[in-house]
């Protein structure tokens, strides 16, 4: 296993101008006793999209919890923009970087308007609750997401496919220029799952936002992320271009499993075909 | 890298979508609040005209503007019938306002004050008041219940936040019906074996208006006022909560203190409540369902429109028992169970209340 | 489903059990086999004894004190006249009652909490020991001035109490089934009716005179005091039909708990076993209740102490039982010896058990968590 990850220095996506926005600092995450993460450290880039992929419970998703600071670190610290994160007020915070978990919960009855609206709540006060620019900035995320048409619709009772797309719109309606996501894919079919990277890769291509997403689809995961962070039992194990992380060696070595790596014949990235499982 | 990218057109320009639903859902929600509004002055009338002995509406109006009259309507009118009003008003409020952040916070359609025990803490306290200090009046009770329902929530509180996991609805839940249970059976022990006690609690432990003056309403109202600021402020924070506590923090709630207020808020409002007129079941647990049917989830509107459907549903429940014992009169707290308990089995059959 | 139904319905599993009960054996003997884990063998066995301890001390405690082998050789059949009759005629059936009554409740709790999902969901917050109490108050208080109170007083405290149970218990099945019972709505619908007959119990104290709401505060309460083999006996016979009948029943339970899809998935007839198990545990209530009063929070505290001893995902039905009736016997015996003035059972098990859950509560989040 290659456990040397700082020597790897970040790749930044080509659209980039390099500026570090969010950055781990020998994070060390524990539940209780039960430490998850260790000594781990990642530098995300202005205008990157980044994935985390990695096998279950390798603790992607409480990095990506402690990176949109909903954990404390046991350890070490998450910087935004050069300061800790855990330090800066969290409506601060709120209007820099969106996060969606991974199953987020609507109460019965909250239309999708609702929804989106409530993502404005980091830029209203009690003095502005409503301004005309919370209404353009709604109207537009339920446009550019396509919702327009389901708006009146109660949350509960969208199909998957439409409700992630709702979620995603309230946080474009956020308004940050940073956006976690974790697992946006889970429960849903391919072309759906499709559907919500296309709607994710345009929030990066055309609004020009940074993304980290965390994603278990290692093709999917290639051909839309500029960057891949591989992790295995809490440590970084590889990250750079789905070229240099997806090999059948790091495949072997993080995912236990015997595969052959080839081109995709759509995108040209690389693209995993399983053999068989490793057992050691 | 080239993403390839079947982007969809954009289904409209911005700015323009027309949502006729939508507008139509505000307008039951304003027409919802107006009717409410409606309904407090009718039952505030009604309250003030009907009773042991049933006033023209023409006699409370005179009574009311001129206050240079003595005539003995004057004097039922504003020495019995307007505080006990007033009383009914604010503590409907209370409870209706209590009972929806209750469930908001907890996120259990179960939700009501009693469960954080409020009510254990007031009676145990009003036990102790009546058996080892004689207190034997309402006026007397006041400070003691309320301060009883503080130290009961705050005992809880304790208790389900014991231990690093912190207090989570379910911790709360059982904290609150255990050390309930357990109050409880401190009161049973002390009226178990003391009759005169028993004599003078139950008739506080059934909840009631009637015998309540001016200076019990003046005594609760700051309480009662700081409960609902705080419950209004808290109302936009509970919007965030309904999206789980994650999301909440995403977009920038901090939750702890959201958390701290709701709890403040429900203390004060329930334990004044509690402290004024004895406990009343029931209201703080089905005004927040009820309302829930026409302004959706929206805490916004939810806060404000079950203070003023408790105060509407307490004052009528008041009325009602004035009328259908003539001449003596039931108590408001059993009117309400009575009236109460139908209409929420009838809301909970209806299967889409049965949620948050 | 909504996050609402998540909060209430993951309680019972992840809450209080989440400790994994140890590896599972089988039992294989010919043609029958089982599978059981160990902790939730020793539990039960272990509370049984505890039961038969206490119970052969509460026999010999009272006025006139008689030890523990005595009191074991006079249940043999040897012994004094004068022994024999103060333990088998006077303490015995107080005892047995406690035992009866503390089993019955301890299944029962168990039974609404696992099917309600609900840690919450005791007979004294569905109603029907707030039925049982009406029937009762309404037998003591109103017997000499109205006719249904004639009725009722005519019927004995006993009974009145029994129909008042069965009546709370049938209306809360009766509003709660729509094409089956929803755990959930059974909760919500328990909650009205319990509202409902406490301010009848209310409102009738209030009209009583204050001897006659004295007597019936007592019975509120729940009390062993003076039982007789009358008691006992019609206690027992139900429940040998009960508990068979309650523990055939929850063999179902581990099924309807993963929900009611899963549960039609795995062959189960919905509506039919969710009918019987609320039924049976309605009449375990009743029939304990009519026999010694409401004794409340045995089957709200006894559940969760078992899960906790026993571990699993949820309450075991035996161990919760004979918790339960360790849980009576042990209070009703402080109430005749520890305390300086007898007071009734009922307020002792919530002050021994309300205690004892908290503590388990807060150790058991410092723990897990």
């Amino acid at each position: 296993m290659t456990t040397s990850t700082p020597a790897a220095p970040p790749l930044t996506a080509p659209t980039s101008d390099g500026r570090v926005r969010l950055a781990a600092e020998g994070l060390r995450l524990a539940y209780d006793d039960r430490v998850v993460v260790d000594g781990l450290d990642l530098t995300l880039t202005d205008g990157s999209f980044t994935a985390i992929v990695g096998p279950n419970g390798c603790g992607k998703s409480t990095l990506l919890r402690a990176l949109g600071r909903l954990m404390r670190p046991a350890a070490g610290q998450v910087l935004l923009d050069g300061r800790a994160i855990q330090k800066t007020p969290t409506r601060d915070v709120a209007r820099v970087l969106g996060l969606l978990p991974q199953t987020p919960i609507a109460p019965a009855g909250l239309t999708v308007a609702d929804l989106v609206t409530r993502g404005r709540h980091p830029h209203q006060s009690w003095l502005r609750q409503w301004s005309a620019e919370d209404e353009a900035v709604v109207a537009e995320a339920l446009t550019w997401t396509d919702m327009t048409d389901l708006a009146d619709r109660p949350v509960d009772e969208l199909s998957g496919g439409q409700r992630q797309r709702a979620w995603i719109s309230m946080a474009l309606a956020q308004g940050t220029d940073l956006i976690l996501l974790d697992e946006p894919t889970t429960y849903l079919d391919l072309s759906h799952q499709i559907d919500v990277l296309e709607l994710v890769a345009r929030l990066h291509a055309e609004r020009g936002r940074t993304v980290v997403v965390v994603l278990h689809d290692l093709n999917l995961a290639a051909r839309y992320a500029h960057r891949l962070v591989a992790m295995r039992d809490g440590v970084l194990v590889a990250s750079g271009t789905p070229h240099e992380v997806l090999t059948e060696q790091l495949l072997a070595d993080v995912f236990d499993l015997e595969a052959r790596v080839v081109p995709d014949p759509v995108a040209g990235t690389p693209m995993v075909v399983p053999v068989r499982r490793l057992h050691r | 890298m080239s993403v390839p990218s079947v982007t969809r057109a954009p289904a409209a320009t911005p700015g323009t979508p027309v949502r006729p639903q939508r507008t139509a859902r505000t307008r039951r929600r304003v027409l919802g609040l107006v009717a409410l509004l409606v309904l407090v002055v009718v039952a505030c009338a009604a309250s003030v005209a009907i009773g042991t002995r049933p006033l023209g509406l023409g006699t409370v109006w005179t009574a009311l503007t001129d206050r240079s009259l003595r005539t003995e309507e004057a004097v039922i009118i504003w020495d019995l019938r307007v505080p006990r009003t007033a009383l009914g008003l604010m503590v409907g409020a209370s409870l209706g306002v209590a009972g929806a952040l209750m469930q908001g916070h907890t996120r259990n359609p179960l939700g009501d004050p009693g469960l954080l025990g409020v009510t254990a803490g007031a009676s145990f306290a009003v036990v102790l008041a009546i058996a080892l200090l004689g207190v034997t009046t309402p006026s007397g009770y006041v400070w003691f219940a309320f301060a009883g329902a503080l130290a009961g929530t705050v005992a809880v509180y304790v208790l389900g936040a014991a231990g690093r996991g912190g207090a989570t609805p379910v911790t709360l839940a059982l904290a609150g019906s255990t050390l309930s249970a357990l109050l409880y059976a401190l009161v049973r022990a002390v009226l178990v074996s003391d009759t005169d006690s028993l004599d003078a609690f139950r008739f506080w432990v059934v909840g009631a208006l009637a015998g309540r003056g001016a200076d019990i309403a003046w005594q609760v109202l700051p309480f009662i006022v700081a409960g609902l600021v705080l419950a209004l402020l808290n109302a936009p924070a509970l919007d965030l909560l309904g999206m789980g506590e994650d999301v909440a923090r995403g977009l920038g709630q901090r939750v702890w203190l959201a958390r701290t207020v709701g709890l403040v808020a429900i203390t004060l409002l329930a334990g004044a409540a509690t402290a004024a007129c004895g406990p009343i079941a029931f209201l703080g647990l089905v005004v927040p369902h009820a309302v829930r049917t026409f302004t959706g989830p929206a805490h916004r509107w939810l806060v404000p429109c079950s203070a003023l459907a408790g105060a509407v549903l307490l004052l009528t429940a008041d009325v009602v028992g004035r009328v259908i014992a003539r001449p003596g009169e039931v108590q408001v707290g059993i009117v309400l169970a009575l009236l109460g308990g139908p209409f929420f089995i009838a809301l909970v059959r209806r299967r889409k209340t049965t949620t948050l | 489903m909504t996050a609402t139904a998540d909060t209430i319905r993951e309680t019972v599993p992840p809450e209080p059990g989440g400790r994994p009960a140890g590896r599972a054996v089988a039992l294989r003997i010919g043609p029958a086999s089982a599978r059981f884990r160990w902790r939730s063998v020793v539990v039960p066995v272990v509370a049984l004894v505890v039961v038969v301890l206490l119970g052969a001390v509460a026999l010999g405690r009272g006025d006139y004190p008689i030890g523990v082998t005595d009191v074991l050789r006079t249940l043999a059949g040897a012994g004094e006249q004068s022994q024999r009759f103060i333990v088998l005629e006077l303490r015995a059936p107080r005892v047995v009652v406690g035992v009866l009554v503390g089993l019955a409740l301890g299944v029962a709790g168990a039974l609404f909490q696992t099917f309600a999902r609900n840690p919450l969901a005791s007979p004294d917050i569905l109603g029907i020991t707030s039925g049982a109490s009406v029937g009762a108050v309404v037998a003591i208080v109103v017997s000499g001035t109205s006719s249904a109170g004639a009725v009722l007083g005519g019927l004995g405290v006993p009974l009145a109490a029994l129909a008042g149970a069965l009546g709370a218990g049938l209306l809360l099945f009766l509003l709660a089934f729509r094409s089956g019972v929803d755990g959930y709505r059974l909760v919500l619908v328990g909650v009205a009716v319990s509202s409902i007959a406490l301010a009848v119990v209310d409102w009738l104290l209030t009209r009583a005179a204050i001897y006659d709401a004295a007597a019936a505060y007592v019975w509120i309460v729940g009390s062993l005091n003076a039982r007789t083999w009358d008691q006992a006996v019609p206690l027992a016979l139900a429940l040998a039909v009960l508990v068979p009948l309650a523990l055939a029943a929850g063999r179902v339970l581990g099924v309807l708990q993963f929900g009611d899809d899963t549960a039609r998935g795995l062959g189960v007839r919905l509506s039919a076993a969710q009918a019987a198990v609320v039924l049976v545990a309605v009449v375990l209530v009743a029939a304990a209740v009519s026999a010694a009063g409401p004794i409340t929070f045995v089957a709200l505290v006894v559940p969760q102490i078992a899960v906790r001893l026993a571990g699993g995902s949820r309450p075991p039905l035996l161990a919760s039982g004979l918790i339960g009736a360790a849980l009576v016997v042990v209070a009703d015996l402080l109430t005749r010896t520890v305390l300086p003035q007898a007071l009734p059972v009922g307020i002792l098990t919530a002050t021994v058990g309300a205690p004892y859950l908290l503590w388990l509560l807060v150790r058991g989040r410092r723990t897990t968590a």
